[in-house]
């Protein structure tokens, strides 16, 4: 089985932002980019199936611009066998970036497809589930277990009352959570292998989708900042004041 | 038994040093046809990461080491349109200093203001374009010894460790990275360039090495008051007549300034915090009506080595070559590093590349690079300024800076005498009960802010779960020495808030608190600490600073 | 306009947050519709049908939705969608699960967890972890979201919209529900919980904790430390509250003995009310918080347990 893992170049969320000048847009001049942190735990749990003997190779795709490359690099330093860019120099939307996906399974024909549950830069958690669609299969979002048997897979899920467990037909389409498992880090000889390891470049125009942006970002605004409240004289002002001016107790 | 790597040159650390060497060596061997494994580690999660420099930098080496650069794009955009000088008398008024009286290497015609972490950057691309093999996010931990001395490489960190020193899931190994020569261009006082020294002796019959704290913050300002290319320095308050070091203000692109305080660590009232210095040497007119209406947008702050010529230690030893500021070639007089690490690098390939070309297996000891050395611009230069330092020390600001005026103007540095500072900066500190405690004013949180607020802005960042890469030879110095003697220095020369006193209740004493996850690497703790018990080792990699374009 | 508003629920009883969802709905305007879909999902049913203001309640209640399988569901709502120009859900792990499933098989664009309505097809919504804003238009015909629940009050429950019945049932058997495994943890998740109690380096030690979770315990809170509690060993570093350690949002945050670095100001700033009790009136904590208490916490924090 061959496993598709999709890789995203974010900013680094280690990293402060800013917004632009002209509040169109997050100013990302000299900002430290990385892989999305979801996208490499989705990296690791297909190189772990393959170490086990389930997947017999890890593709690593990336949408986005040239410098993508850095982050399927850093994919396939982690065990991924080859990569695949699909280049575009705008932003794309999710559900374009779904699309473009569509088509490389097409050709690609994975038994599975594994992404982050979201990009720390949009903040979304869609294109798995985006992609799951367009494809008729079935999905399991928020993983944090992973068991393949056979053609089905048996994943446990983050949700909101604790966690629940799903039996998901393949070909699927898993985003993981933060404790699906923790990373590896690549080591040197791996890093320099990875330079060696095929990279495939595609036009996003060539692929037949139509890339025009449906959404408009009308503003990029800063959240205001929060302001001082009143120093209060006693335990049980305070309780009073929790319970009936903001009813949070 | 660790793994292994072996290349023909192993480089420690991606700076302007590091890199110009990198690119120098492959420049040669493509030129000669020959095969060259070139290997450079950098602990900085990406190349520029930990890179903190003015900068206003002298175009020289960048131009022998790549004289189209223009057209490979080098990030060199905003040319020096003028000086400005001034001494600060206090904290309203200052006197703008007339062209005509400024020591000539003060002069910035044909220089630039740069963001020297984006030349790194631009640097390393060119270094992979020749084949260059980099590695930011490892630090190199430990040096290797042959059995015969020579240095045969060095080690990475172990990554995964805990704070108790267990591994982790995560847990790998570090790697040995095998040269046949070893370049080390960590920077200002490098770790292993400490042991280096120290080990092979390399600073004896030298004078004493002098460090300062050069602390930074880059702003957006209100485009009506920015002037691209305009440079300004300024001297005198608010460090008092006893503190050396030095303000500027440089205008680069993209409406942002960058503003900065230097101050000299030979500093001796242990009450003085530079942070502190620097903040409220915002609020002088000079330079808060700049910044006013503008808003900070990184901040940092770096040790530099600035004892020039006559503390430069011997950078040769068997297997290996200690360039830049982790050998001290910083041109004060100038204050200015960039060009002088870049041709310490170039002069350091070209001696490797000679060597290598006669079937050289490593290890010797390479005194042709001393040889080299002397004989290029790069000796001349320090020569001329050496006495620029010491003037300072020795005669303070004021009269100090007329020596320098006459000297670098009159005698363009060639008076034939050298003036010499032998006390190391850590002890130079006086005993707290001599001196007058600072009251420094609040922050505004406008154009003055807190150490933590500060800290915040330079995305610094560390693994939480990992052993403190700040050690104490003894534990008990901190609390009964540092904070007896010296009311706890510690906590005001760190600009990263790393190290405070709390008041520990079980043991109504004080206790020194190290939030190693503050630190940005400046390395000042390891020179100014009064007892040298603390020792600075690299944390695990791609931990530190994430500086933009600093 | 008409808006399709699903419903979260556990079959048993309606979630609150489909409150404060339908308070969004109320702000673009027009008719509102909740779909209930589960097993067994009647009781929810009928208390959606309470909600204040809407025209009715479907119900689609059949074996294949147990579990609230994303496949499923989807497939369902899809069925529904042409009567409607909204689609929307609360921000859940349900329906951050299905809309943009949804969406992409109606092939329009989704909007996720939005935290402000601005006009019938602009909203805003948070980006690059709550250090941005940004406000976003569609011209697709029909917009599906899903809403932060924290931005928008309750809407009220004091109605009585008539309950149709879905018949369709959309199996599409690509997923099956296996198990549930309900969080029965004594304290909340940090990050999932509506009241956080947090302790700083003012808690001197890891025992003292024990007067934050006696707190805790009494209201339902989870238990969090600033990084120089954590720092100093006091807990583990699982616990901290931060930039690097866990952002969280609830409702309600109490800090104990925290000064307020910006460092751990950046994992809390979003709560909804912030009560800080420290005894240095110059802590920078006092300017963010809603309510402050400049006292002794190893007198003020027992005092709370008592008087609540």
């Amino acid at each position: 089985m061959k496993i598709l893992v999709m890789v995203k170049r974010v900013s680094d969320p280690n990293v402060m932002i800013r917004v632009s000048a002209d509040n169109s847009s997050v100013d990302l001049n000299n900002v430290k980019m990385a892989i999305n942190p979801f996208c490499e735990i989705a990296v690791e749990e297909a190189v772990r199936l393959k170490e086990a003997g389930i997947a017999t190779e890890v593709v690593a795709l990336s949408i986005g611009g040239t410098q993508s490359q850095e982050q399927i690099r850093t994919a396939l330093a982690m065990g991924a066998d080859r990569g695949i860019l699909i280049e575009s120099e705008g932003p794309l939307e999710s559900l374009t970036v779904a699309k473009l996906t569509q088509k490389i399974i097409e050709e690609e024909q994975p038994g599975l497809v594994i992404l982050g549950k979201q990009s720390t830069d949009t903040d979304n958690s869609q294109t798995g589930q985006m992609l799951a669609s367009l494809m008729g299969w079935a999905q399991g979002t928020f993983a944090s277990k992973l068991e393949i048997s056979g053609e089905k897979i048996n994943l446990t899920r983050e949700v909101d009352s604790g966690l629940q467990t799903l039996s998901l037909s393949m070909p699927a389409v898993v985003t993981c959570d933060l404790r699906l498992n923790e990373p590896r880090f690549a080591s040197l000889p791996n890093i320099m292998k990875a330079k060696r390891k095929p990279l495939d470049v595609k036009a996003a125009g060539d692929l037949g989708v139509d890339l025009t942006p449906r959404i408009k970002t009308l503003m990029v605004e800063t959240p205001n900042e929060r302001q001082g409240g009143t120093v209060l004289g006693s335990v049980a002002e305070l309780v009073e004041k929790l319970k009936t001016e903001k009813g949070v107790i | 038994m660790r793994e292994s790597m072996e290349f023909d040159v192993v480089i420690v650390g991606a700076g302007p040093a590091g890199l110009s060497t990198a690119c120098r060596l492959m420049q040669q061997a493509q030129q000669a046809e020959r095969d060259m494994s070139v290997c450079v580690v950098e602990k900085g999660s990406e190349v520029g990461a930990h890179i903190f420099s003015g900068a206003v930098l002298e175009p020289r080496a960048l131009t022998e080491l790549f004289p189209d650069w223009e057209d490979r794009g080098a990030p060199l955009n905003t040319p020096v349109i003028g000086d400005e000088i001034y001494l600060f008398q206090d904290a309203e008024r200052a006197k703008r200093i007339p062209n005509s009286f400024v020591p000539k290497s003060m002069h910035n015609e044909g220089n630039y203001v740069i963001s020297l972490g984006n030349l790194t950057r631009w640097l390393a691309e060119q270094a992979e374009g020749l084949g260059v093999e980099i590695f930011p996010g490892f630090a190199a931990a430990e040096i290797l010894y042959h059995e015969n001395g020579a240095v045969k490489g060095i080690a990475t960190g172990d990554m995964g460790v805990s704070a108790d020193g267990s591994q982790k899931g995560s847990y790998m190994e570090g790697m040995e990275l095998h040269a046949k020569y070893t370049v080390f261009s960590e920077g200002c006082r490098g770790h292993l360039g400490k042991q280096l020294l120290a080990k092979y002796a390399l600073d004896d019959g030298v004078d004493v090495q002098h460090y300062g704290i050069g602390i930074k913050e880059l702003w957006d300002i209100d485009p009506a008051k920015h002037k691209p290319g305009l440079v300004v320095h300024g001297a005198g308050w608010p460090l008092d007549k006893d503190t050396n070091g030095g303000s500027f203000l440089y205008h680069g692109e993209n409406n942002q300034v960058v503003v900065g305080l230097v101050v000299d660590l030979s500093y001796s009232n242990p009450y003085l915090g530079p942070f502190d210095e620097f903040q409220r040497m915002k609020q002088h007119p000079v330079f808060k009506n700049t910044l006013e209406g503008g808003k900070r947008v990184s901040y940092g702050a770096r040790a530099m080595t600035k004892g020039g010529l006559n503390a430069l230690p011997k950078m040769c030893f068997p297997g290996g070559l200690l360039v830049g500021c982790d050998a001290g070639t910083l041109n004060f007089a100038k204050i200015k590093g960039t060009h002088t690490a870049m041709k310490s690098g170039m002069v350091a390939a070209e001696t490797i590349f000679a060597a290598l070309q006669t079937d050289d297996e490593g290890g010797k000891e390479l005194n042709a690079f001393t040889e080299a050395l002397n004989a290029s611009w790069l000796y001349d230069e320090l020569h001329r300024s050496r006495n620029f330092g010491p003037a300072m020390h020795k005669f303070g600001t004021f009269w100090g800076g007329a020596f320098n005026y006459v000297d670098q103007n009159w005698f363009k540095g060639k008076l034939p005498f050298t003036l010499h500072d032998n006390t190391p900066d850590y002890a130079q500190l006086k005993e707290a009960s001599e001196c007058t405690p600072i009251e420094y004013p609040k922050p505004d949180g406008k154009i003055s802010f807190d150490k933590l607020s500060s800290v915040f802005l330079s995305n610094t960042n560390h693994e939480e779960d990992q052993p403190c890469h700040l050690t104490l030879k003894d534990e008990s110095v901190p609390v009964k020495r540092n904070w007896g003697l010296f009311s706890g220095p510690e906590a005001r020369f760190c600009p990263a808030g790393v190290y405070e006193f709390v008041e520990d209740p079980e043991k109504h004493d004080m206790r020194l608190q190290i939030n190693a996850q503050n630190c940005l690497h400046c390395k000042t703790c390891d020179i100014k600490d009064p007892s040298q018990n603390i020792t600075w080792v690299v944390p695990e990699g791609t931990g530190g600073p994430n500086y933009p374009n600093m | 306009m008409t808006i399709l508003m699903i419903a979260e629920h556990d079959n048993k009883s309606l979630k609150e947050i489909t409150l404060n969802a339908i308070t969004a709905a109320t702000q673009i305007g027009g008719d509102i519709d909740v779909l209930v879909v589960g097993e067994n999902c009647g009781s929810a049913a009928e208390a959606a049908a309470t909600i204040s203001g809407i025209r009715r309640v479907r119900v689609a209640d059949h074996a294949c939705y147990n579990g609230q399988l994303a496949e499923n569901v989807a497939a369902l709502i899809q069925t529904l969608a042409g009567d409607y120009s909204h689609i929307m859900a609360p921000t859940t792990t349900s329906g951050k699960n299905i809309l943009p499933r949804l969406a992409a098989a109606l092939d329009t664009s989704y909007f996720s967890d939005i935290i402000s309505v601005e006009s019938a097809d602009t909203f805003k919504r948070t980006i690059y972890a709550g250090n941005a804003i940004e406000t976003v238009q569609t011209a697709d015909s029909i917009k599906v979201m899903t809403v932060r629940g924290t931005a928008f009050e309750l809407a009220a429950q004091d109605g009585n919209a008539p309950v149709e019945v879905v018949s369709e049932v959309t199996d599409l058997g690509l997923s099956s529900f296996v198990s549930e495994d309900l969080a029965v943890s004594e304290r909340p998740e940090l990050t999932s919980a509506s009241i956080v109690i947090s302790g700083g380096r003012g808690m001197q030690n890891g025992e003292n904790f024990s007067i934050l979770e006696k707190v805790a315990d009494k209201l339902g809170a989870a238990v969090g430390a600033s990084r120089a509690a954590v720092d100093a060993g006091f807990v583990p570093n699982d616990m901290q509250v931060g930039q690097t350690g866990k952002i969280v949002a609830p409702d309600l945050y109490i800090a104990v003995g925290i000064s307020g670095a910006i460092q751990h100001l950046a994992g809390m700033k979003d709560s909804k009310v912030i009560v800080a009790i420290n005894k240095d009136p110059d802590a920078p904590i006092f300017q963010v918080a809603d309510y402050g208490l400049v006292a002794d916490l190893f007198d003020a924090v027992p005092e709370l347990e008592q008087a609540l």
